[in-house]
């Protein structure tokens, strides 16, 4: 039991043994660098993305807070393998990049945040090919009350 | 976009701008509910719990046997049957009056410490945030029922009810100022007029509940102390009278209806 | 600042399973100013893992556009009663927690 303790720390100490962090895809810092969405999308190799209602956003019109925006997305582009969510006027537009293997569906709900109203973008990779859809979000800042 | 078209060609223009309006309210709504769908309320219910159960003060006690009105440690609806009358306080109490007897009353602890800190922040909720996050919680499905037989309860109501309609402090302004009259808002907040029993459902049955805004859990004594402040009026004491009084009074108007959980709001 | 609770709830829906993750996190997007002044450095969460059954079935990067304690939604495709979830976040500070549990 020792011997096989001690040659797992030898193993982790030498790097042998990854942790959490680098079993996931890197994090793509040019991407989520990018101060535009054009930029952003270059970066992800969907400039060409094309619009397609088969790219569906479930969103509220008029955020409350921009704190907390809900955004949910379904793609029935057939073999999307991946989606893109990018808020337009944000600092850094590209918010998020969900890579779905075989076993999950491609569908994400998630809370982002919007700095003013905006344009909110959603981009479906799918064998090789870029797809694209966008929903215009107001956002107001509310007053005093529950 | 057709519906706008309509409008003009075959409503005048004052029923245009209530179309719109209605627009708003629905998509506002729309809003509320989504977020409530995917909030991380029950995470502050989760800490809640841990905290419930943690040995602390002098007496190195978790609140486990404290008595919410259902029995020592009995939680399940509890929430939703405050605030009432409680007879080893001789007085009438809401959660976090209960709460701070307990800390006081079984942990030994010193009413100044354990009220040092009621408010929390982003980064820290208060003790009284997580535990009022944790029993409001199991109170899920219960329906709101304060206590309202008992003198003291009635007594309790009265008041909460005359402090609701007096005008006080620098702009003369009561509760009913903002939340006595239909159809206003402050900014894109509808006001509900909480002297109502249909308007005050909904709203005690979300309550205490989750900030987006400022990504902190409040709790109905800091809603309280939040509109004096608004008011420009001198913030209650923690779990006065005033606000043990007032609370009784909405919950009272609100009873009956399902409580569904610590809330979401912006 | 140890990472705070995190929570999942996956249960069986019409041909798929919805996944619920509820994450504690500031996701401080450097911009912010703390009350004496100074700037709230970086902090968010950048990959989030999903595992059914020890196998990745989502694999996705975030930024600090994300909502404070974040929530997501994902589908699992099929998925039965005892199937095993891992969900796993890495942050940009190196800090990272884990969730697991069954489908219901």
């Amino acid at each position: 039991m020792n011997r096989i303790r001690r040659a797992l720390v030898a193993a982790l100490a030498a790097g042998l043994l990854r942790p959490l962090a680098s079993l996931a895809a890197a994090w793509n810092k040019d991407a989520f660098g990018a101060k535009n969405a054009a930029d952003a999308l270059k970066s992800l190799g969907a400039a060409n993305a094309v619009p397609s209602h088969d790219l569906v956003i479930e969103a509220p019109q008029i955020a409350e807070n921009g704190a907390v925006v809900p955004i949910e997305i379904t793609s029935s582009v057939r073999g999307t393998r991946s989606i893109m969510v990018l808020v337009d006027k944000n600092p850094f537009p590209l918010v998020g990049k969900f890579d779905f293997a075989e076993g999950a569906l491609p569908f994400v709900k998630l809370n982002v945040k919007m700095g003013e109203t905006s344009d909110v973008r959603v981009v479906a990779e799918a064998g090789g090919r870029y797809y694209v859809a966008t929903r215009e979000i107001k956002v107001t800042i509310g007053g005093c009350g529950g | 976009m057709i519906r706008r078209l309509v409008c003009l060609f075959l409503l005048g223009g004052f029923s245009c701008t209530a179309v719109l309006a209605q627009d708003t309210k629905k998509e506002i709504q729309r809003y509320q509910q989504m977020i409530a769908e995917g909030s991380p309320v029950e995470l502050f219910e989760l800490e809640g719990e841990t905290l419930w159960k943690k040995p602390q003060g002098p007496s190195n006690l978790s609140l486990e046997r404290c008595d919410l009105g259902l029995g020592p440690g009995m939680l399940k609806g509890a929430y939703a049957r405050l605030p009432r009358y409680f007879k080893d306080a001789d007085q009438v109490m809401d959660l976090e009056s209960r709460l701070l007897h307990c800390m006081v009353t079984l942990q030994g602890r010193k009413r100044e410490e354990a009220t040092r800190r009621v408010f929390g922040n982003d980064d820290r909720p208060s003790e009284m945030e997580l535990l009022s996050a944790y029993i409001a919680g199991r109170s899920r499905g219960a329906k709101i029922s304060p206590g309202l037989s008992h003198p003291r309860e009635k007594q309790a109501y009265e008041l909460g009810r005359a402090l609701f309609f007096h005008r006080a402090g620098a702009w003369d302004f009561s509760c009913a100022s903002c939340h006595g009259e239909e159809g206003k808002r402050i900014r894109m907040q509808d006001l509900p007029v909480l002297y109502k029993p249909q308007h005050a459902r909904p709203v005690v049955a979300t309550w205490p509940a989750y900030r987006v805004s400022n990504s902190t859990f409040k709790t109905m004594q800091w809603r309280l102390n939040d509109c004096y402040r608004q008011m420009r009026m001198p913030e209650p004491a923690f779990a006065s009278e005033t606000t043990v009084a007032l609370t009784l009074f909405l919950t009272a108007t609100g009873r009956g209806e399902p409580y569904r959980g610590p809330g979401t709001k912006r | 600042m140890a990472a705070g609770p995190m929570k999942m709830r996956a249960t069986l829906g019409n041909g798929y399973t919805d996944l619920r993750v509820l994450m504690s996190h500031p996701m401080e997007t450097g911009q912010r100013k703390d009350p004496d002044g100074k700037l709230v450095p970086m902090h968010f969460i950048q990959s989030v893992v999903v595992k059914v059954n020890g196998r990745t079935v989502v694999d996705g990067q975030i930024s600090q556009g994300v909502s404070r304690n974040p929530v997501f939604s994902f589908r699992i495709k099929g998925g039965a009663k005892g199937d095993k979830i891992e969900v796993s976040w890495v942050d940009n500070q190196g800090e990272s927690n884990k969730t697991e549990g069954a489908v219901a």
